[in-house]
């Protein structure tokens, strides 16, 4: 019933594909292992692998490719601006000028593998945050942290708060909707005037909502103690975290697939050169 | 033999961190198993304050106070304090943890330690118990103000407690609500927990066996919810809900017997012309 | 002079797959001096009337008239006419932000423009309405009690001398005594020819208090009238999520008895009822 309904961090779908069904442990690690094909490639022919690993995955959790593309939406501005330095700051042959700025043959090379390479980045990690659910992805975090615990380093803490962190974000986004709309029913005005009074008028929005905040997490601080919660302490899991067979095979194809596009990178353009050599005769 | 009372307060106080007035300021106060005691006062009386002394979240700092034969002012007894006995505050909003609603649950049994299939094992009574099973993989903030309370309850019962302290539990729910908190209630009680609920709300003191009123600090009267009708509600500036109301009206001109409740149906079923 | 909603249609979260009707085709009118009831279970859409009539909300169709003027959400005349209503919301204290009681309750009117001697009429005015005394005006609003508090919050909203008042909730979370204060007052300001808008699940205060009860379930209109017509309606026809107050169920059992009387009616009265029909019986 209210507007903050249709509001979802990581825009988490709930599924029962292959790629969801995997433990979140495994999927992190996939990223990270994955994201090595993008990086390692360096010429345009190298993306070849990246792309079909992404077509694979889309495949295995039910996202369809399209809508994975979009997902590299917001991230536009930036790709354009790196492009942008690479392409008129690289030196190398030129090719073109535009007024002052030269236009090298390397740059171009540059611009486009770092424009692809910061897409592929962005949609591997929307297919992590599509598949996985806030609440697996902090118990999945929590397990691969925890060797750090032996350096005094507060994993099971850090995991708790990114829970209640991740529950309160929907009730702090109402709460504020209706501060503001009660000190607007009251006469407060956000359209009008300079930019300091603009910033001005916030406080009355500002202010309720923080102590709203410091108030909520007094009564939750004293529930969760009532609750026999003692911060650092040994806890167990309803939903303990399985790694099951899929998630062996699923991480040795990770590997494989990594091996195999460092291969294809290494080999692609002597086999193009070939090719064209042996269309030449 | 006689039963050892789940609560036992004699003479305790507390005042909070600069405050002038003693939030409580001696109470005395033995509550035995299977009992349903609504806690009724003002603001400020002193209520919630109680609560928290009763669940060790806040030692007496003059008297004592026991739980389950446990000494609340003993740091090393807290946990099985609260295990035995739980909470439930007001605003469901502050105590939900979780964003799915069997996690939820699972919260208070995975700060024990137990394994995961008596975790579980809790969980799906603890649901069972508020009506929430089919709303396991919910999320916790998609329920209405009525469902996250009974989630709320959810957690304190999956703690297994002999005893359930509720800080005005039913006071952000609307009649439907607080109807169905109401039933699991009374299940919960005809099973044998014990039941301290602090409430404004006169027609909940109805399934109450014993009512306790609190006045600055202190227990100002404590006895049966009949002698509290009779004497004490108008006394103490209680508003008389429309049921005693018309009990009493139906008693004084001579069209129901004795001894019938102040329940609709009750009183329509008792009625002679 | 009044405040007119008409035919409002309203949807959260349009053109999403989680879009809601949440209100369907709702009027309601309420007259100064006019208590009139928005009453309906949790989700049924009452609050998100009460935000149309401040013109907080843009409904998708019909409109909100106040003393005539149709002002379109979020324009200019939309501010302007805002100031003729005052809208409490639910907790209405979790908008406190100032130091002090004063000027808290000065927050509105100085929007409004209103300065010096004027804003301090205003809220002294306001303060003494809500029942709070010129003591509590430079107390810190968190250092009060619940039911002060809410006091303050009502001050607060009418400082800006509202004609039509719109109350979500109000006596939510108060103890008796606070119930029975606030309730008074609300009386007073409308026999002083406020309208006051009372949304509410409540039936038993608003049979016994409104000029007019509207009825919302699931965003529909379930059924709106005079009390007493109310009362009958839904007696036959229950809204879910609504109880009907214990003397009206018990008048219900009175007519399945035999026992002719008006559903809406106190204690005293339905004794008075039951003597007659005894004495009628020994004859």
């Amino acid at each position: 019933m209210k507007l903050s309904n249709g509001f979802s961090i990581g825009q988490f779908v709930p599924g029962e594909s292959f790629v969801h069904s995997l433990d979140p442990r495994c999927k992190i690690t996939a990223l990270f292992i994955l994201l090595a094909i993008p990086f390692a490639a360096e010429k345009p022919l190298d993306f070849i692998p990246a792309v079909f690993c992404l077509y694979v995955i889309s495949a295995a959790s039910h996202i369809r490719f399209t809508k994975l593309l979009r997902s590299g939406r917001p991230v536009l501005f930036l790709i354009a601006f790196t492009a942008a330095l690479n392409l008129f700051w690289t030196p190398g042959h030129e090719v073109a000028r535009l007024g002052p700025l030269r236009i090298t043959s390397e740059g171009v090379t540059l611009a486009f593998c770092m424009s692809l390479r910061i897409y592929c980045l962005v949609m591997m990690a929307a297919a992590l945050m599509v598949t996985t659910s806030p609440m697996d992805f902090a118990g999945g975090a929590e397990r691969l942290m925890s060797p750090m615990a032996v350096v005094k380093f507060p994993v099971s803490e850090i995991a708790m708060m990114m829970t209640i962190a991740l529950r309160f974000i929907p009730t702090l986004f109402e709460e504020s909707e209706r501060i503001m709309k009660a000190q607007i029913s009251r006469g407060a005005d956000f359209e009008s005037g300079g930019l300091v009074k603009r910033a001005r008028a916030y406080i009355p929005i500002l202010a309720p909502l923080f102590i709203q905040v410091f108030t909520r997490a007094d009564c939750l601080a004293t529930a969760m103690e009532s609750r026999c919660y003692v911060p650092g302490a040994q806890r167990t899991k309803l939903n303990p975290l399985i790694w099951t067979s899929r998630d062996t095979a699923a991480m040795a194809c990770v590997v494989a697939s990594v091996v195999c596009s460092l291969v294809w990178n290494r080999y692609i353009y002597r086999l193009a050169a070939l090719l064209c050599q042996g269309s030449l005769f | 033999m006689e039963q050892s009372p789940v609560f036992f307060i004699q003479g305790a106080g507390y005042s909070y961190k600069g405050a002038s007035v003693s939030a409580i300021e001696s109470v005395n106060l033995s509550v035995t198993s299977g009992e349903w005691v609504a806690l009724l006062g003002t603001n400020g009386s002193g209520k919630s304050t109680l609560a928290k002394m009763m669940n060790a979240l806040l030692p007496p700092m003059r008297g004592v106070c026991f739980a389950m034969g446990m000494d609340t002012s003993a740091p090393e007894l807290a946990a099985s304090i609260r295990q035995n006995v739980a909470l439930v505050f007001q605003n469901p909003d502050d105590q939900i943890v979780a964003s799915i609603v069997e996690e939820d649950v699972a919260f208070g049994p995975e700060n024990l330690g137990l394994p995961s299939e008596a975790i579980r094992a809790r969980v799906e009574r603890a649901l069972q118990l508020t009506g929430l099973s089919e709303m396991r993989r919910r999320g916790s903030y998609s329920l209405s103000g009525g469902q996250k309370q009974r989630l709320a309850l959810a957690g304190a019962l999956a703690m297994e407690p002999k005893a359930l302290i509720l800080d005005e539990s039913t006071s952000m729910l609307d009649p439907e609500g607080r109807a169905s908190f109401l039933n699991c209630l009374r299940e919960l009680n005809t099973r044998g927990i014990t039941i301290i609920q602090i409430t404004h709300r006169m027609e909940e003191v109805v399934h109450a066996s014993r009512v306790v009123i609190m006045e600055a600090g202190k227990v100002a009267w404590d006895g049966s919810p009949d002698s509290f009708w009779e004497e004490k509600c108008a006394e103490f500036g209680f508003d008389t809900p429309q049921e005693l109301e018309l009990l009493r009206s139906l008693r004084a001109g001579g069209f129901v017997p004795a001894g019938t409740k102040p329940v609709v149906n009750d009183l329509l079923e008792a009625l002679c012309l | 002079m009044s405040i007119e909603a008409v035919d409002i249609k309203y949807v959260y979260n349009a053109g999403t797959s989680a879009a809601v009707t949440a209100l369907d085709g709702i009027s309601i009118e309420a007259g100064r001096g006019e208590w009139v009831s928005i009453v309906g279970h949790t989700g049924s859409g009452k609050s998100t009337l009460a935000q149309h009539l401040n013109l907080l909300l843009t409904p998708f169709s019909g409109f909100v008239s106040i003393d005539g003027v149709r002002a379109a959400p979020g324009s200019r005349e939309a501010r302007a006419a805002r100031r003729k209503v005052g809208l409490v919301f639910q907790y209405p204290e979790s908008q406190f932000f100032a130091e002090t009681v004063r000027e808290e309750i000065a927050f509105a009117p100085s929007n409004w423009g209103v300065a010096g001697d004027a804003l301090d009429a205003c809220v002294t005015e306001a303060a003494s309405w809500a029942g709070l005394s010129p003591a509590a005006l430079d107390a810190n609003p968190f250092s009060l009690s619940g039911g002060e508090r809410r006091r303050v919050a009502i001050a607060s909203v009418l400082s800006a001398r509202p004609d039509y008042l719109v109350l979500d909730e109000p006596t939510a979370g108060l103890d008796a005594s606070g119930v029975r204060g606030l309730t008074a007052t609300l009386r007073e300001l409308c026999s002083n020819g406020m309208a006051v808008i009372h949304v509410t699940h409540d039936m038993e205060t608003a049979l016994s208090m409104s000029d007019r009860i509207t009825v919302l379930e699931r965003g529909v209109l379930a059924v709106s009238g005079i009390p007493e017509r109310v009362a009958e309606y839904l007696s036959q026809r229950p809204v879910k999520g609504l109880v009907m107050p214990p003397s009206v169920r018990f008048a219900q059992g009175l007519r399945e008895k035999g026992v002719s009387l008006p559903l809406v009616s106190r204690v005293d009265g339905i004794i008075e009822v039951l003597e007659e029909a005894r004495s009628r019986r020994k004859r």
